[in-house]
């Protein structure tokens, strides 16, 4: 319920909300558990095991209960923490992990037989039979245990990520983390503060307190009005740095928009990666628990959230409450309440020796023991030595002191160092280089103690980054001393829980201890304690606590488990921001693009290219149809396709010739000016890289084509090769594939074509190369095929790609001819028997394609010596062979002798390319067959069970079409 | 004969977004100057004629129309004006490989920020500075020519990529603008 005249919500600003479908109001600057509390609502969530009714135990990101879904008009998000929704008018909140209403659970029956469900019951209940873990026992368990669902659709929500650049990062805005920014931002660092809440202040803005004379939120306002107003200071709310990686590097997620109904184009999120020269971690602290028996329910706090909700949002967590602490700073919820008109019910401190000065009743060396209320908490069990009473109370605030927010610090393997003193782990120094912790998050409790080290890690900082340190008084503030007796858990009847959001109890614990899981780390896998969304914020210590008790160690010996990125959770959306759907890769287009779309053409991805599939014509309703016909409109009349994907690699100097000899396999530095030639490139290991023309332009200037696939393989290649054999040769090389747009124009029609766009008529002998000018734009024309006909490929520059696509097409059509995609080009070049990465997979060397010839026997290559190792070249390797047959056959099909059985053992080989050819009218393919050239005339069993394919093919040449090579050179 | 009719790299009306302006470049011809071993001195001659020297690292130079950026070990793109015979080196024509855009404004930083994994703050980057990164999946160069400006080139095929992955960048900016604090 709301208190007069406290808090900071605008009371102004009233907003509507609802949760499980019932509607409420709440205030500008609510958050879904602030508002849901002032409501009165206090069970919000069911526990992960045992469906225990929850409620909201915290007032931050460490949040374990109160986890629920946020619906959008097209996205559903679980397990948001109700302390992190900040509150929007028309926002819709579900409770989650039940079956029916939250107030009666069905799977509340878990904890029933919670005796049953111990550390470690999955494994020994589950193990036979085997088969039913998949089917059954798996989906149950999942179904019971479990948090927030998904909606199952794709999120449509904007995402984004962002990289930031700074001197100093700042973590944290409490009085700590203004301090250090303060300091450093007068010094003239770039600095960036990044905090958690929507508000600048830290526990000041719940807390309240003096600094400096004045309270500590005006001092708080000031000093983010001077950094507001420089320009070296980024300030990032709504901001948790996430993780600490190396050189510098910290992960941060910023909740954008989700404080907002959605909007078009606003994120909902952005993951950033800043790298900054040194940061400051100025997390503060977290309270912890205490291990009371039944200290789950609903009602049952976190002192300091008490106090957060009373003076921040204005909101009474109960009313009738009571405080069970160790620590004298935890007082002050109480004394706060009690001011603003809540009534204390008692104060029990388990310490003989604290002060009894209190306006209500105070128990000294008592503890609670437990607790009453199925939905919510109604009464308390308090023993003090061998008395026991009971306390009405709908509120037990409790605190069992301060836990310094130290995770970061452990990202890079770092361990924390237990301090005697508080009681707690502090980090140690120099754990991740660069970062150092200030304030609470160092253990420094008091606010003067925060100011001070934040004073002190800004100027250490700023010597490291060498600046020098202009000067910041230290306000003078609290200091009062953090008096602590440790109380980890209550003995008692009934559980006693450390980690709520995964429902692990003090006796889980004790039993993993028991049943020899002493290690921490394996304390935790076997328990789960620490392994829910909250990572254990709230429960490490006091679980690594009872297992030290357990096992006769000190905690110090016990030692923590590792703390690792991310600090809170990131959604998988945040990271991957951009990377959906067409933002995955980027998208290359050819020049010709507009025009192949604007005859229908298909497009279908060729690496990051998108190419025209094939150009349909009326009447056909096939790609088949198409296909066909546009290859016999090559082998007729004259057909034109876009292959500027290939890549295309300038390579110029005195030694160029030379290099060309070292990668490829056979020799280039004969190859006459003005004439192109067909190149195998070898890997180091001897099998074949690539394959492609390379075009002499000028005694020491070549233009090698490589294939779209390997472009940027054959690329590095070269570099590769370049740099570590023959870095003083003198030649360069640039990739020129983006410069020049080329058309291959192929048919008996082709040179008739040429003729009619050139300024002069083609005379060029196949494989010549040579400039040309079209209407003034020069141009290169090179006289080579793909598909076994007359054919020439023209190059221009990119800006005149579409120009003369669009233009060829045109004069193609006026004779008979026309564009072709790349199904028509796949059924050309396999007529042929050209090969493609289909064939060249990265496993063949140049005797399986038959192409062991072209390694040159007079000079040395890339991949010469390693291809005559013994067991590459001979009758037991699968050599290229064509393939026919009478029906449909497919690639990925493998090769029996028939009459043989099929299996692995008889294996002969296998399919890579097959087409219907409706020149031979026949079914071709392309394979690799043990020993195949030896066999050619014999029949093959190609079998392809995945498609239901067995048939008998004939083993031919794979050259099907024009083997003699007339028409090419015609 | 045709005449062929050229068309830019980058065809797109202007956009003006979260204090940035995106709008496409026409940088004129470029060309690439690639030393040989031992071949600086001898370009160096070459490229004197255009009042230019070759370039640092990561920096970029300008005299009148002619521009020279660092592109790569002892590579560099020679933009603004025609080749002029360079010793010493190899020289290749880019003019069609490259989609140019220019950024510029107060929230252009911003708008990199997205995209960009590099600190290009004006302290780090200041204008005559020059690299080669990422730009989300593509590589691209880019250069700060101002206080607030950067020109960005990325392949010529990935043109509607770049110019789709700035504006929504800059979109989704807007959108941040529009949040009251």
């Amino acid at each position: 319920m709301r208190v007069e005249g406290r808090g900071i919500v605008d009371r102004n600003k009233p907003l509507r909300f609802r949760f499980d479908g019932r509607e409420y109001e709440g205030f500008r600057g609510d958050t879904l558990a602030s508002a849901l509390l002032a409501n009165g609502v206090r069970l919000v969530g069911r526990s992960f095991k045992y469906h225990r009714p929850r409620g909201v135990l915290t007032a931050g990101s460490e949040e374990p209960n109160a986890l629920v879904e946020v619906i959008g008009k097209s996205n559903q998000t679980p397990n948001v923490r109700a302390t992190m929704q900040e509150l929007f008018d028309g926002l819709e909140a579900r409770s989650q992990n039940r079956l029916g209403s939250l107030r009666h659970d069905l799977l509340a029956v878990n904890d029933l037989v919670s005796p049953f469900l111990s550390a470690g019951f999955y494994y020994k209940t589950f193990m036979w039979p085997r088969a039913f873990w998949e089917k059954l026992y798996e989906p149950a368990i999942r179904r019971a245990a479990g948090l927030g669902r998904l909606s199952g659709r794709h999120d449509e929500g904007v995402y984004e990520k962002a990289h930031a650049f700074c001197d100093l990062l700042v973590i944290g805005a409490g009085p700590a983390g203004l301090m250090t920014a303060l300091v450093a931002a007068r010094s003239g660092a770039d600095v960036i503060l990044a905090e958690e809440q929507p508000l600048l202040g830290g526990r000041l803005v719940s807390d309240g307190g003096v600094i400096g004379g004045e309270p500590a939120a005006i001092w708080a306002a000031g000093v983010e009005a001077e950094l507001r107003s420089l320009p070296n200071v980024r300030i990032m709310t709504r901001t948790t740095v996430t993780g600490a990686y190396d050189h510098g590097t910290y992960g941060a997620l910023e909740r954008v928009g989700l404080h907002k109904a959605a909007r078009p184009n606003l994120p909902r999120e952005c993951f950033w990666r800043i790298v900054a020269g040194r940061a400051i971690l100025a997390a503060g602290a977290l309270e912890r628990p205490i291990a009371f028996p039944m200290n789950d329910r609903p009602g049952i706090m976190m002192a300091g959230a008490v106090r957060t909700y009373l003076n921040r949002f204005g909101v009474a967590a109960g009313r009738r409450v009571t405080l069970f602490a160790n620590t004298d700073a935890a007082r002050a919820t109480a004394r706060e309440l009690m001011a603003a008109g809540v009534e204390v019910a008692a104060i029990i401190d388990p310490r003989p020796d604290a002060s009894s000065l209190e306006d209500c009743p105070v128990h000294l060396g008592a503890e609670v023991v437990g607790s009453r209320g199925r939905h919510g908490l109604r009464e308390i069990t308090v023993r003090r030595g061998s008395d026991e009473f009971r306390v009405e109370t709908d509120c037990l605030a409790m605190s069992g002191g301060w836990n310094p927010s130290l995770h970061l610090t452990c990202h890079m393997n770092g361990r924390p160092r237990w301090s005697e003193d508080l009681a707690a782990f502090v980090p140690m120094e120099g754990a991740v280089p660069g970062l150092a912790a200030v304030g609470a998050a160092d253990g420094n409790l008091s606010t003067h103690g925060a100011l001070a080290s934040g004073k002190a890690g800004a100027e250490a900082a700023l010597k490291a980054l060498g600046r020098k340190v202009a000067q910041a008084a230290l306000p003078a503030a609290e200091d009062a001393p953090y008096r602590i007796a440790a109380l980890w858990s209550v003995a008692g009847k009934g559980r006693a829980w450390l980690d709520f959001a995964n429902d692990v109890t003090t006796k889980d614990v004790k039993l993993a201890a028991q049943e020899n899981y002493r290690s921490v780390e394996h304390m935790k896998r076997y328990t789960t304690q620490g392994m829910a969304p909250d990572q254990g914020k709230n429960s490490n210590v006091a679980a690594l606590a009872v297992l030290a008790d357990a096992t006769g160690r000190s905690v110090p010996e016990t030692g923590v488990t590792t703390f690792r990125p991310p600090y809170v959770p990131v959604s998988i959306a945040a990271m991957g921001a951009g990377g959906r759907g067409m933002g995955f890769a980027p998208q290359r287009f050819m020049t010709s693009d507009q025009a192949s779309r604007d005859r229908g053409a298909p497009m279908i991805e060729a690496g990051l290219w998108y190419r025209p599939s094939y150009f349909p014509r009326p009447g056909e309703t096939t790609w088949r149809e198409a296909c066909d016909r546009e290859v016999l409109m090559v082998r007729d009349s004259v057909g034109v396709a876009d292959v500027s994907t290939l890549g295309k690699i300038d390579i110029q100097g005195p030694d160029a010739a030379r290099f060309l000899d070292l990668v490829y396999a056979n020799t280039f530095s004969t190859l006459p000016v003005g004439r192109a030639r067909y190149g195998l490139m070898l890997r180091e290991d001897g099998m074949v890289l690539d394959d492609g023309t390379t075009a002499r332009l000028a005694e020491d200037h070549f233009l090698m084509t490589t294939t779209t696939a390997a472009a940027g393989l054959v690329m590095r290649h070269l570099d590769f090769v370049h740099q570590a054999f023959c870095a003083d040769w003198k030649l360069r090389f640039i990739s020129v594939t983006e410069a020049w747009a080329q058309f291959a124009v192929a048919g008996p029609k082709a040179r008739a074509l040429l003729n009619s766009v050139l300024d002069a008529p083609v005379e060029l002998p196949f494989m010549g190369v040579m400039p040309v000018a079209l209407g003034g734009v020069e141009a290169r024309l090179f006289r080579i095929s793909f598909s076994g006909e007359e054919g020439y490929e023209i190059a221009v520059p990119s800006r005149y790609g579409e120009a003369l696509f669009r233009d060829l097409l045109a004069r193609a059509e006026t004779m008979g001819g026309g564009p072709y995609g790349m199904e028509a080009l796949n059924v050309l070049r396999i007529e042929k028997g050209f090969i493609t990465h289909a064939e060249i997979h990265g496993r063949v060397t140049a005797f399986d394609i038959g192409m062991e010839k072209m390694v040159s026997a007079k000079k040395d290559c890339i991949g010469k010596a390693a291809a005559q190792r013994p067991g590459l070249n001979g009758a037991e390797r699968e050599q290229l062979v064509g393939l026919k047959a009478a029906g449909p056959i497919n690639a990925g099909a493998h090769l029996f002798r028939p009459g043989e059985t099929v299996e692995r053992a008889n294996d002969q080989g296998y399919v890579t390319s097959v087409c219907w050819s409706p020149v031979l009218g026949a079914w071709l393919g392309m394979g690799f067959l043990l020993n195949g050239r030896a066999r050619l005339g014999e029949h093959v069993r190609l079998v392809d069970h995945l498609r239901g394919i067995d048939i008998l093919c004939e083993v031919c040449n794979p050259m099907f079409h024009d083997p003699e090579g007339g028409k090419l050179r015609a | 004969m045709p005449e062929l009719i050229a068309k830019p790299a980058c065809e797109a009306r202007p956009v003006t977004l979260a204090g940035a302006v995106l709008a496409p470049l026409d940088p004129g011809p470029i060309w690439s100057v690639a030393l040989y071993p031992g071949g600086a001195r001898a370009a160096a001659r070459g490229l004197k004629a255009l009042g230019l020297g070759f370039p640092e690292p990561g920096t970029w130079a300008a005299k009148g129309a002619a521009r020279i950026f660092w592109t790569g070990r002892e590579q560099a793109f020679v933009a603004g004006v025609a080749p002029v015979p360079v010793e010493g080196a190899a020289v290749t024509d880019q003019s069609d490989a490259w989609a140019g855009v220019s950024l510029s404004g107060p929230g252009a930083e911003a708008v990199l920020a997205r995209l960009v994994a590099l600190d290009l703050r004006a302290a780090a980057f200041p204008e005559g500075r020059v690299a080669r990164v990422g730009l989300n999946h593509m590589s691209a160069m880019i250069l700060r020519t101002g206080a607030e400006a950067f020109e960005i080139y990325t392949f010529r095929s990935m043109a509607r990529t770049a110019w789709h992955e700035l504006t929504e960048a800059m979109e989704r900016l807007e959108a941040r603008a529009g949040l009251k604090p």
